[in-house]
């Protein structure tokens, strides 16, 4: 039996496959080197990084939910200065593309956040964080309104070459309009969903386990949501999309390539078992040739209904 | 690393107090120095869905045999380790770890004196074994609400170490908390010694401030909830000495600690 191919490219940049680790979940990659082989998986995506350093929420950040995890870290970051000062050197020995999750808080921050990106040799894509539910600047302001997300997805576009992939909310009433604003606004993939607005009641002490209130849920309990807007965004935009939301395991990946995503990101699951997207990327070759599958590529989008 | 273990043995040592031994290998006891922590998935599916940590309580070989285990002690409080504690011997279980920084022995003078606080002294045991072999007295003050929070002080009498009782009612010890009873020793001591401490996040901070105030070094293992257990995900970070909004100072509780030196934290930001 062949080897399946398992490769894929998103936006010009080619992945030996399609499972990548999601911002937040994943520090800088480096923290990973100990504990999986970083040369196993498509890509890595970084902790969302800012201008400047940031503080992040109070804790409680963290609540457990069923089959879920809610959590409003807030978007502690070491910013972009420590970022090419203390983690590019460790990046450059690792030979898997590294793409850069941002924000910021205005659309200058994030222009000039793209700039600032776009001239680090080893960041192969930008991710755009317009998308994080637990912060008022940072995010889900540009990402609940297409109007904002298109000027945002406009600005960064206009400072950078590199692929820009636009990381969506599902915290809107209809995603799709989203999607279609930042396509073209010129994004070159859309990555879906970041987590679901939620919360967590501690009923003896009669107060919110999260110190924020609110958080952002992740975790296999959100799986369903998340493969039903990938499935209606693939049927409405032509740029390769990466699906997440509470993949963790290859059956899961594969459903999100079926229902039309070309690449999926593993977030939660690394909590659990740090070499999670590695078994993932494993197990996907393994059933490819169970099942005959020759190329993953023939998979994408190909939902029968 | 990740290991597959084998449950030993899981018994209720104390109401809602559960011991639990568990195979390990030769690597893992290596690495389990005293202080470091494990993470354990209480159940087999994906709810609960994250790991729990636990602080090494023991490492040793089965008697008479040649097979590797380590313990853990910990309290039943929610969903993971209530189902923890319904897990039966010859089950496997996920093991991932020794993980953490633990205490740190080579500042060690004077005397040693461990504070434990209800489970906090999961990690204290194999700190004292470790201490054993330091030619200076070791001694143990523990406390809790009630004798139901004092367990396993027979295991450091048998290392020697002198332990001294609080408790809030009364119920067994002196009345009162830890705390009392340490600041009355250090009142008759000279004041040559290294503090090691785990409890609450009250009493921690009362023993960090007896620490500075005898000018004595100090080391606190924290407790938090997490999720990943590698300084990844933040959700166990606690502010340093120098934390500001604007020049953020967070420590990881899985990665930077467990163990701080006390003087590492910022203790008047609420936690």
């Amino acid at each position: 039996m062949n080897t399946p191919d398992l490769s894929v490219n998103i936006a010009g940049i080619p992945l030996r496959n399609p499972v990548m680790t999601a911002s937040g979940t994943f520090g800088y990659g480096v923290e990973f080197a100990a504990h999986m082989n970083l040369e196993s998986i498509g890509a890595f995506i970084t902790k969302g990084l800012s201008l400047k350093p940031r503080a992040g929420n109070p804790t409680p950040r963290i609540a457990e939910t069923p089959a879920g995890v809610l959590n409003a870290i807030g978007l502690q970051n070491i910013g972009i200065d420590a970022f090419i000062e203390e983690k590019i050197p460790l990046l450059r020995m690792i030979e898997t593309p590294c793409i850069a999750n941002f924000f910021g808080e205005t659309v200058d921050e994030y222009a000039e956040m793209a700039a600032r990106l776009d001239a680090i040799p080893e960041i192969a894509a930008l991710e755009v964080n317009i998308s994080c539910p637990n912060v008022k600047q940072g995010g889900i302001v540009f990402g609940t309104d297409p109007g904002c997300a298109a000027k945002v997805v406009t600005a960064c576009r206009s400072r950078t070459g590199k692929p820009l992939i636009v990381k969506l909310s599902p915290n809107v009433t209809d995603i799709v309009i989203m999607a279609r604003a930042c396509a073209d606004a010129g994004a070159d993939a859309l990555s879906l969903i970041n987590t679901l607005l939620g919360m967590s009641v501690d009923l003896a002490k009669r107060r919110p386990l999260l110190a924020n209130i609110t958080g952002g849920l992740s975790g296999p309990a959100i799986k369903p949501v998340a493969l039903r807007m990938v499935w209606q965004v693939a049927r409405a935009v032509k740029i390769p999309l990466i699906g997440i939301g509470g993949i963790v395991s290859a059956t899961d990946a594969l459903e999100f390539i079926l229902a039309g995503a070309t690449a999926v990101q593993v977030g939660t699951a690394n909590f659990i078992h740090p070499d999670a997207a590695q078994q993932i990327a494993l197990d996907m070759k393994n059933w490819l040739a169970a099942n005959g599958v020759d190329d993953i590529k023939t998979l994408i989008g190909a939902l029968e209904t | 690393m990740r290991i597959e273990s084998t449950l030993l043995s899981n018994v209720e040592i104390s109401p809602s107090y559960w011991r639990m031994r568990l195979t390990a290998t030769d690597e893992f006891v290596r690495q389990a120095l005293p202080g470091r922590f494990v993470m354990i998935q209480a159940g087999k599916s994906i709810d609960p869905l994250l790991r729990r940590p636990f602080a090494v309580f023991e490492t040793g070989i089965v008697f008479g045999g040649s097979t590797a285990y380590f313990d853990i002690l910990y309290r039943v409080v929610g969903k993971g380790t209530a189902l923890l504690s319904t897990r039966r011997e010859n089950e496997m279980l996920d093991i991932f770890g020794p993980l953490g920084k633990g205490f740190s022995l080579s500042h060690a003078a004077g005397e040693h004196l461990l504070v434990g606080g209800g489970i906090g002294l999961a990690p204290l045991h194999a700190l004292a074994k470790k201490l054993g072999g330091y030619d200076l007295a070791t001694r143990l003050f523990v406390g809790g609400r009630g004798r139901d929070d004092i367990f396993c002080l027979d295991e450091f009498e048998m290392l020697g170490v002198e332990c001294r009782i609080a408790t809030e009612d009364g119920s067994l010890g002196e009345r009162g908390r830890v705390t009392d009873i340490l600041i009355r020793h250090l009142k008759s001591t000279n004041g040559n010694a290294t503090i090691y401490a785990c409890g609450p996040e009250g009493m921690l901070r009362a023993v960090a401030k007896l620490a500075a105030e005898y000018r004595l070094p100090c080391q606190v293992s924290l407790e938090s909830r997490m999720a990943c257990g590698i300084g990844v995900c933040l959700s166990c970070v606690v502010p340093g000495r120098c934390h500001s909004p604007e020049t953020p100072d967070f420590r990881c509780v899985c990665a930077d600690g467990p163990v701080f030196d006390s003087n590492e934290l910022d203790w008047e930001e609420a936690r």
